[in-house]
């Protein structure tokens, strides 16, 4: 009898094909709204919450995690807009994440985190601290207010 | 065999302790689901805050259970198939270290001075005894495997043509990586962490401590895993009434564990800053690699319990599943061992998800996260760790085993439980609804303002999944503790289930020993690491301060002892 039976055979040839399919549809669907986070050399002037209009549709927001709030807590944009978000936090780690969204990011002392994202629908997006952070973690939420035309 | 009264109760006590403990464990397991689902809307219960309990419930079930475990089966495992004992100083040396660890980080948690999570990230800062009691646990866990090397090397010269035990290799694997992965969380409390807590150094590297923790922490979870592979392999096949269909099958599988399961550890990191996309694609690529073992593994546990099943008369494709002693009390074993399986089917689809960096974008840090490693660790890992502890405690003391119908429908008790519980915490997930959280304060309290109604049916059905697996543990308490309580009616011996193999398969070299599967771990490991360290090194900007769960103001005295209590001044305001 051979060293490798004619079934083992088999599965190693499904598994090798399982696996390419998996890597395939990972490298695939890599695209600019749903990629892992973009690395940004630290700054600080990431360490000043703002929201920063730089046209109609496309904004900046610096966002400051802290025990236990998100600073701006509450972000207003028009309806189609691209928003960058880069995160960073004051004190301990906190989590970022906005939910119907697939941003996900991890708020670090001393590092700046980004995610870009763009909100097609009107609508409150909460945005969820998910790393526990401390004592009132379950208080910390922010939204991300899409109102559009009358972005405040 | 017979073995010696020392080794005997050192496997005991190395037994007891843990289970002991997991009562604690459990408890807090129970009461999260029961905080979460807005039952109970409170800070603490019972003088034990959700954050602290939660913090026992992760460390004593995933670090200190799995410890002790694996070094009280490997100490088994070692003497039954080398038919040698280990040396009793250092075994007894190594179970000290572990205690006294074990107590001090204990003391710490249920003081309320390291509510931090068994994953301890900085700059949040629990009190030094914690760091110390975990790295006492890891150094003492490392004594047995040096000494069972030693013996191996010494077995090996007397038989260098007789192909090694499986359960033997597999021990052997499970600890190399266990050494090699607990070098860097090793580094990071002893190094990083200790000094900083305390107040000798000032600041830390976030991302250097997160980065050496998931060096430490994707690996620890083949460390848990191995011992049941162990099971599965050496065990699984004799317990259903058949044979093993590939011994060579298993030694590849383990050896690509070697090579599959420590350089991993950035995927746990897709959502980090100062991590580059470029390390994070290509340590989750490897990640995938691990398909490969469990690929080969499903194959050839499903080939065995056919071949089981069909000598016990199946007919037919499948036939075979409905012929194995599913509720044999005296192979109570099989049932502990064969849930744990099913439950790894979605613990491996769930993880998946988690593995691809996109997907994880979606349920990163969710109840989802939860819902998976709950299918894996309080799966096949959980209740193979059960099992064989009572089977190993009854066969070493030569007492039967307490309610043995009750025995072995306590797995299947566990399988829905975690089934239900797992179902309700992976839909609230994909809902964003967070791990690792009080949502019974705020966003399960409908008088909160963040009140979140769609996560109501989510943490309801965890809730049911989690009363359920606390009274199979209850369950479980009863039988393992009444066996302890039973008077002895056979002689003690150290016996283990031995599956043959089913073909006489020939010995391979290149299966049979491990140099050229540790040079080829170290140079992957070099290659996926070192650039994960590099960017861990140079890319953050500032260093971070410590700072204690209840205040947002950095702890810059070089003093750890906490600053004046708030009380005594609310006192003297009085007494004004």
């Amino acid at each position: 009898m051979s060293l490798i039976h004619s079934s083992e055979k088999k599965v190693i040839a499904i598994t090798g094909c399982l696996l390419a399919l998996f890597i395939f549809s990972i490298l695939y669907s890599r695209n600019k709204n749903n990629d892992l986070p973009v690395c940004v050399p630290f700054d600080k002037m990431y360490t000043q919450p703002k929201v920063i209009k730089l046209d109609e549709t496309t904004y900046q927001v610096y966002v400051v995690a802290q025990m236990w709030q998100f600073q701006p807590a509450e972000i207003y944009i028009p309806v189609g807009s691209e928003v960058d978000f880069f995160v960073t936090s004051k004190d301990v780690v906190h989590g970022f994440n906005i939910a119907k969204k697939n941003v996900n990011l991890t708020a670090i002392y001393g590092n700046i985190n980004k995610a870009t994202v763009k909100f097609y629908k009107t609508g409150i997006y909460k945005i969820t601290c998910h790393e526990y952070c401390g004592v009132a973690h379950q208080n910390m939420q922010a939204q991300v207010i899409v109102n559009y035309p009358q972005s405040k | 065999m017979q073995i010696s009264k020392s080794l005997r109760r050192l496997i005991y006590w190395q037994l007891g302790i843990p289970i002991a403990l997991l009562s604690i464990g459990i408890y807090h397991g129970l009461m999260q689901t029961i905080y979460r689902s807005g039952l109970l809307q409170q800070a603490n219960f019972a003088k034990l805050d959700y954050y602290q309990g939660l913090t026992l419930h992760g460390v004593i079930n995933a670090i200190v259970l799995t410890t002790f475990f694996a070094v009280a089966f490997g100490h088994a495992t070692i003497s039954f198939y080398l038919k040698a004992e280990p040396n009793k100083k250092w075994s007894w040396i190594s179970f000290w270290f572990m205690t006294i660890g074990t107590c001090l980080a204990a003391w710490a948690m249920l003081a309320g001075k390291a509510s931090v999570l068994y994953t301890f990230y900085p700059p949040l800062k629990g009190h030094p005894f914690f760091y110390l009691g975990t790295a006492l646990l890891i150094v003492g866990s490392w004594i047995p495997f040096f000494d069972w090397a030693r013996m191996y090397v010494k077995w090996k010269k007397i038989n260098p043509e007789v192909k090694t035990p499986l359960a033997v290799l597999g021990t052997l694997v499970n600890f190399t990586i266990w050494f090699v992965c607990t070098l860097a969380v090793a580094y990071e409390v002893l190094v990083l962490l200790l000094p900083w807590a305390l107040g000798w150094k000032p600041t830390i590297n976030v991302v250097l401590a997160r980065t050496l923790f998931w060096f430490f922490g994707h690996a620890l979870v083949y460390f848990w895993l191995l011992p049941a592979y162990i099971m599965f392999y050496t065990m699984l096949p004799k317990l259903a009434g058949g044979k093993l269909f590939s011994d060579l099958a298993g030694r590849v599988a383990l050896f690509l564990f070697l090579l599959f399961s420590v350089p991993v550890g950035v995927h746990h990191q897709y959502s980090d800053p100062s991590i580059g996309q470029g390390i994070k694609m290509f340590q989750g690529l490897l990640t995938f690699g691990v398909a490969i073992p469990s690929f080969i593994t499903a194959f050839t546990l499903a080939a065995s319990l056919e071949y089981a099943g069909r000598k016990r008369g199946a007919k037919g494709l499948l036939g075979y599943f409905g012929k194995l002693p599913y509720l044999d009390s005296s192979k109570y074993l099989f049932a502990y061992l064969i849930c744990g399986l099913f439950l790894f089917i979605f613990g491996g689809l769930t993880g998946i998800v988690n593995a691809s960096g996109q997907l994880n974008n979606v349920i990163h840090n969710t109840a989802w996260l939860p819902g998976h490693f709950h299918m894996t660790v309080a799966g096949p890992v959980f209740l193979a760790i059960i099992g064989m502890s009572t089977y190993l405690y009854s066969s070493l003391s030569g007492k039967k085993v307490f309610l043995p119908t009750l025995n072995v429908i306590i797995p299947y008790i566990w399988v829905i439980g975690i089934l239900i519980f797992s179902f309700g915490m992976s839909w609230g997930g994909l809902l964003g609804e967070p791990r690792r959280t009080n949502l019974g304060l705020t966003y399960l309290n409908p008088k909160s303002e963040l009140f979140t109604p769609e996560w109501v049916p989510t943490t309801m059905l965890a809730l049911v999944g989690g009363i359920i697996m606390f009274i199979a543990g209850v369950l479980y308490f009863i039988v393992f503790f009444g066996t302890m309580l039973q008077k002895s009616h056979t002689e003690p011996v150290l016996e283990l289930p031995v599956s043959e193999a089913l073909h006489n398969e020939r010995r391979i070299p290149l299966f049979d020993k491990f140099k050229p599967w540790l040079v080829a771990m170290a140079v992957i490991l070099v290659l996926a690491y070192t650039p994960a360290l590099i960017d861990a090194v140079r890319n953050p900007g500032m260093k971070a301060p410590a700072f204690t769960p209840d205040n947002p103001t950095p702890r810059e005295s070089v003093s750890p002892v906490k600053s004046p209590p708030i009380k005594s001044s609310v006192v003297s305001i009085k007494t004004k």
